[in-house]
């Protein structure tokens, strides 16, 4: 490895960046080709607006990664508001939660990522599902609406689980290097960007696996998909989109096992159990559009609908990518 | 001059931004194809409503579109220079604004030179933005219609009535909070209304009523869809995009 550093990018960090880039530049063109030749139908626009959406996620990302640990965690703190907005925007609640809500959305998060941002293991893990948890339907029964209670109290709950706990796990990625390292009890409370390069590698390898399965499982689905896994749920998953998508998003991931501190057997173990945990929740997001009679939790993002819409798989992947690296490597 | 309107533009595009607003027609584009001057009639649950309006409209139409707000609320201090100075506003008597049972009343009756004035805003070639149920609700609901949107509509049946529907404004900052919490809203301009020369108060009041209430039912976001109980229900789209 050279010696190469930008913020939490090395050199290895680069080449994945780099393929990612390869990656987009042959969808670029192929879209164009296709756009020439089939003229400019509604698929190919989207398409084409999906791809340029992937060019400002992956510049995005890139660019945080370089400014260090702080800009990568605000940026995901910045995703759990805006997933959260979306979220709420569809749940059943009313005007008695507007207090309950702005501990939802402005207090809460804010905590959660400084406690994520401290390296404080303790507390992060448990912050959201102790505390919050028992909080928020006590201050809401205070409120005294109690029509919907339940509903409201677990929809609200579940946006707290979602769009903030599950998806701080990614950038939580950052301190693990640290505590494989050094061990857990050294890792509570280390410097932000302890991490260093290594955790910028687990956060890339997750999210690459993790989206790559995303357009695998849709390439595998569009091409042999025959048989429907849930059709009241969403049409477009099928068992050989399903199964196609994951073994190759398995193999993609043993194959970037150079860049983690991973076996490659390791490697495309965390792959397959990420890629299963993405499909899972993609499903559950998918569930609940279909309950709520909506196509898409948003408009932010160009051709891919909301923050949700994007993250919906990451959400489930990230909490069990954390906790078995945790469990296996310090 | 320029310098404030295109500090007015950001700002437009600031609330636009925070209210998390999609603006379409009634259609479902987001084209919009308004007429140059109109009455622009909205539901009520929030103070956010005649901000959004304003930053939703296009920039030529925006700056001549008035909000009509209450002189009681908006009539002093840093509210009035707010409403006056950068929205231009129309500050108006509320109607029995002094006597809680009459605002509750649906008596329609309006302070004396009320329309007058708002007629001369039209006269005068300006967009009036108001809201016809003359004070806030709650939000998933729309109260009977003051008479005054007919009145101006027989005043100037040249100008078009164009009907707006707020969805989930009422969520994001309802009566009485003071934190607003982001939501995503909706602001649907609907097909311009105009006045029947035969129609009736009631029956036009009551046809300008029912374009907001069947676009609140179709874009607020609290309302369960129906639970159908055979179980399994038939794909309800088929262009749904699960794919990344």
């Amino acid at each position: 490895m050279s010696g190469w550093e930008l913020g939490l990018l090395d050199s290895s960090s680069l080449k994945l960046l780099g393929g990612v880039v390869v990656v987009l530049v042959l969808a670029t063109v192929v879209a164009w080709i296709l756009g020439r030749r089939l003229g400019i139908t509604s698929t190919i626009l989207n398409l084409k607006q999906r791809i340029n959406a992937w060019w400002l996620m992956v510049a995005l990302l890139g660019a945080v990664l370089a400014a260090g640990e702080t800009v990568t965690i605000v940026l995901f703190l910045l995703l759990s508001f805006l997933a959260l907005r979306e979220f709420i925007t569809i749940s059943p609640t009313g005007r008695g939660d507007h207090k309950v809500l702005v501990w939802l959305v402005f207090i809460i998060p804010a905590v959660h990522y400084w406690f994520v941002w401290e390296h404080w293991y303790g507390m992060f893990s448990v912050f959201i599902p102790v505390y919050a948890f028992l909080f928020l339907p006590a201050r809401n029964a205070l409120a005294g609406q109690t029509t919907g209670f339940l509903q409201r109290t677990a929809a609200i709950q579940w946006a707290l689980m979602v769009c903030v706990y599950a998806i701080s796990y990614a950038p939580a990625l950052l301190q693990l290097p640290f505590a494989m390292e050094a061990g857990r009890d050294a890792a509570e409370g280390s410097a932000p960007g302890a991490g260093g390069a290594i955790g910028a590698h687990l956060l890339l390898f997750l999210l690459i696996v993790v989206q790559g399965s995303d357009v695998l499982q849709y390439v595998w689905g569009k091409t042999l998909g025959k048989h429907p896994i849930a059709p009241s749920v969403s049409p477009n998953k099928t068992w050989e989109g399903f199964i196609g998508g994951v073994l190759s998003a398995t193999a993609l991931g043993a194959a970037l096992w150079w860049v983690t501190p991973f076996t490659p057997f390791m490697a495309a173990l965390l792959a397959f159990i990420s890629c299963v945990m993405g499909f899972a929740g993609g499903l559950v997001m998918s569930a609940i559009k279909r309950d709520r009679g909506i196509k898409d939790f948003g408009s932010i993002i160009p051709g891919h609908g909301g923050i949700m819409d994007r993250l919906d798989s990451l959400c489930f992947a990230a909490p069990v990518f954390f906790h078995a690296v945790r469990f296996f490597y310090t | 001059m320029n310098v404030g309107r295109a500090s007015r533009r950001s700002l437009a595009k600031l609330i636009s931004a925070f209210a998390g607003a999609r603006v379409v027609s009634a259609a479902g584009d987001s084209e919009l194809d308004l007429p140059g001057q109109a009455i622009y009639y909205a539901n009520h649950s929030s103070h956010l409503d005649f901000l959004t309006i304003w930053a939703a409209l296009p920039a030529g139409l925006q700056q001549r579109a008035r909000p009509v707000a209450a002189k009681d609320y908006w009539g002093s201090g840093v509210r009035k220079a707010f409403a006056e100075q950068i929205f231009n506003a129309y500050l108006v008597e509320r109607h029995g604004s002094s006597s809680r049972r009459q605002r509750t009343s649906d008596s329609g009756v309006s302070p004396k030179g009320q329309v007058e004035g708002m007629a001369e805003v039209l006269a005068a070639g300006d967009s009036l933005i108001i809201f016809p149920e003359g004070t806030r609700g709650d939000g998933d609901t729309i109260a009977q219609f003051h008479g005054g949107l007919y009145k101006l509509a027989r005043l100037h049946p040249e100008v078009p009535v164009v009907p707006v529907t707020l969805a989930n404004l009422g969520r994001i900052l309802p009566k009485g909070a003071v934190i607003p919490v982001p939501h995503l809203s909706t602001v649907i301009f609907g097909e311009p209304l105009h006045l029947d020369p035969e129609e009736d108060r009631q029956t036009f009041l009551a046809r300008a009523r029912e374009v907001l209430v069947e676009g609140l039912a179709k874009h607020q976001g609290t309302q369960s869809p129906p639970i159908q109980d055979d179980g399994v229900s038939a794909p309800r789209s088929q262009d749904r995009q699960d794919n990344p």
